[in-house]
């Protein structure tokens, strides 16, 4: 137990975990490609039509992982969040910054891809309902700490602004899902949820699982590539990241 | 593990829906490689800042031993 | 502790006294936006009925986020928020008074000019009280959370927009209930269970904004 705390607090240092993180990234990335390709074949190749929405359906192998993906990420950045305010560590404020925009894009490719789903299924591009606009205001929100630690030239108040604002956010969501969700049924019933998925078959289960994998390796792989050039950025003129300069200039 | 389309052409047409789950593909696939390509170009720009960095100040502490040589972009 | 609280709400209020050009702007503020509205969708009495619980909803938090850097700016710019932060009371009841003055001079003020926008929209009697009663408990707790916003964005660049982008989003849930009071009434639906989850956001808000607010200030003063 005392060994593998002793190991945390070293990773937890950006000299140390730097090269760690190098070595992380090939799997990762390795790891999304694999289960990336295997998903598509699944999903697009061999999954056999739904019998209620037809071809449409496949718009799911990207839309429930970027889904599922934007909401992870946003609890994982305050988990991040929370750690450095209350153990103030430099590490966590740079993960949180290096999930961020990843967060966005995965909420914004939720929403893209839901309004292309919506389209033909419901009729309309954009509909009022709860998991919609819960997942825009998602989106605000990530925007809103991307902005709030862009405006801010000192990275540790940076960091702590922003952690500040990713954990307020983070007790707003379950709030903002539940007003939402009522301000949506107290007018109409909700024609439409994505909850109501069909019973999927095996097959189109696994590859949205094996997708979701992909999304959720390619994450990892992205934030810890932009992790490293934060450490870098933020720790320049340090001796590690002299060397590091010069072990660059070699390659 | 049977394919289960007939031909290629089946398979763009996606049972009539091809503009929208091509686009939902699409779009993905566009954003999940800009990303690491937009991370990359970053990185190497702050690499080569850096750098520049380093060595102004190295040269600027050794002044005195060597002359100032001008200063090249890489 | 309520005096504490108290003597700050009660300074801040002085404060606000000697500049009362900043309260009636961000009345008038609240009167142009929702005069805008019928202007814009044309004067149907049905649908301005309508329009009006989220009209004015609107308009009130979007005069409300205008007041929000008023909030600390001043007290930055001239130390005393300094002296706030090391003084011995607890920072959150601090923040606290700050809070429910910032609420006398723009919330209530919003919450009782409202039902006068509302007789342009054609609104009937009931929907109007509702429509008062709504804003009086809601406002509280846009005062609260925009309290975070205006702690976190203390002395930065582009403060303004910047508020509104991190304060806007935490803003609909009260959005929604307020707003939806209103409607329920105009409906013919009861607007208690609306206005009761209003309260219990608006005690939330009232009663936790402030410590999220006071670490706010601590991290921008450091």
């Amino acid at each position: 137990m005392n060994n593998r705390l002793i190991n945390w607090f070293k990773y937890a240092s950006p000299q140390s975990f730097y090269p760690l993180a190098g070595k992380l990234i090939p799997w990762f990335a390795a790891a999304a490609v694999v289960f990336g390709a295997a998903g598509l074949w699944l999903g697009l190749a061999v999954a056999p039509t739904d019998f209620q929405q037809g071809e449409g359906y496949r718009i799911i192998f990207v839309h429930v992982p970027a889904s599922w993906m934007s909401m992870f990420i946003y609890l994982v950045m305050a988990f991040w969040a929370g750690l450095g305010l209350a153990y103030n560590t430099r590490l966590s404020g740079m993960m949180a910054q290096a999930l961020a925009p990843t967060g966005a894009l995965m909420a914004f490719l939720s929403l893209w891809t839901g309004a292309l789903w919506g389209k033909p299924m419901w009729g309309t591009w954009w509909v009022w309902d709860a998991r919609l606009t819960s997942e825009l205001i998602l989106l605000f929100l990530y925007i809103g700490f991307i902005a709030l630690q862009a405006s801010i030239d000192d990275p540790r108040r940076a960091d702590k602004a922003g952690a500040v604002l990713a954990l307020v956010g983070v007790v707003n969501i379950p709030i903002i899902y539940f007003s939402v969700k009522w301000w949506n049924t107290l007018h109409q019933g909700s024609s439409v949820s994505l909850t109501k998925s069909p019973s999927m078959a095996a097959l189109m289960l696994w590859g949205m699982l094996l997708m979701a994998l992909a999304f959720w390796m390619y994450s990892i792989a992205v934030a810890l590539y932009r992790v490293r050039g934060i450490m870098l950025e933020r720790e320049r003129g340090s001796e590690w990241v002299k060397g590091v300069l010069q072990a660059e200039g070699t390659k | 593990m049977n394919i289960h389309w007939q031909s290629f052409s089946d398979f763009l047409a996606m049972g009539g829906y091809g503009l929208y789950v091509w686009g939902s593909f699409g779009v993905t696939a566009l954003i999940l490689a800009l990303e690491p390509m937009l991370a990359v170009r970053r990185r190497n720009q702050l690499i080569a800042r850096l750098k520049r960095q380093l060595r102004a100040e190295t040269k600027s502490a050794g002044e005195r031993r060597t002359p100032p040589t001008p200063n090249h972009p890489q | 502790m309520i005096g504490m609280v108290g003597a700050i709400t009660a300074r801040d209020l002085r404060l606000a006294m000697r500049r009362q050009a900043d309260i009636v702007s961000v009345l008038f503020f609240f009167i142009i936006v929702a005069s805008l509205f019928p202007l814009g969708v044309g004067p149907e009495p049905d649908l301005l009925r309508k329009l009006a619980p989220g009209v004015l909803w609107v308009g009130a938090l979007l005069a409300t986020m205008l007041s929000l850097p008023r909030l600390f700016a001043d007290d930055y710019r001239d130390g005393t928020l300094e002296q706030l932060v090391l003084a011995p009371q607890p920072l959150g009841l601090t923040v606290l008074g700050k809070v429910l003055a910032h609420w006398l001079v723009s919330g209530l003020p919003l919450a009782l000019l409202a039902p006068v926008l509302g007789i342009q929209f054609d609104l009937a009697g009931d929907a109007l009280l509702v429509l008062t009663v709504s804003l009086l408990i809601g406002t509280p707790a846009l005062s609260g959370i925009g309290a975070i916003g205006a702690a976190l964005t203390l002395g930065l660049r582009g403060g303004g927009v910047l508020v509104s982008l991190l304060v806007l989003p935490l803003y609909i849930p009260v959005l929604i209930f307020g707003a939806g009071a209103v409607d329920a009434t105009v409906t013919g639906l009861g607007a208690e269970a609306h206005l009761s989850i209003l309260g219990a956001l608006a005690i939330a808000g009232v009663f936790f904004a402030p410590w999220a607010t006071a670490a706010a200030l601590r991290i921008s003063l450091e």
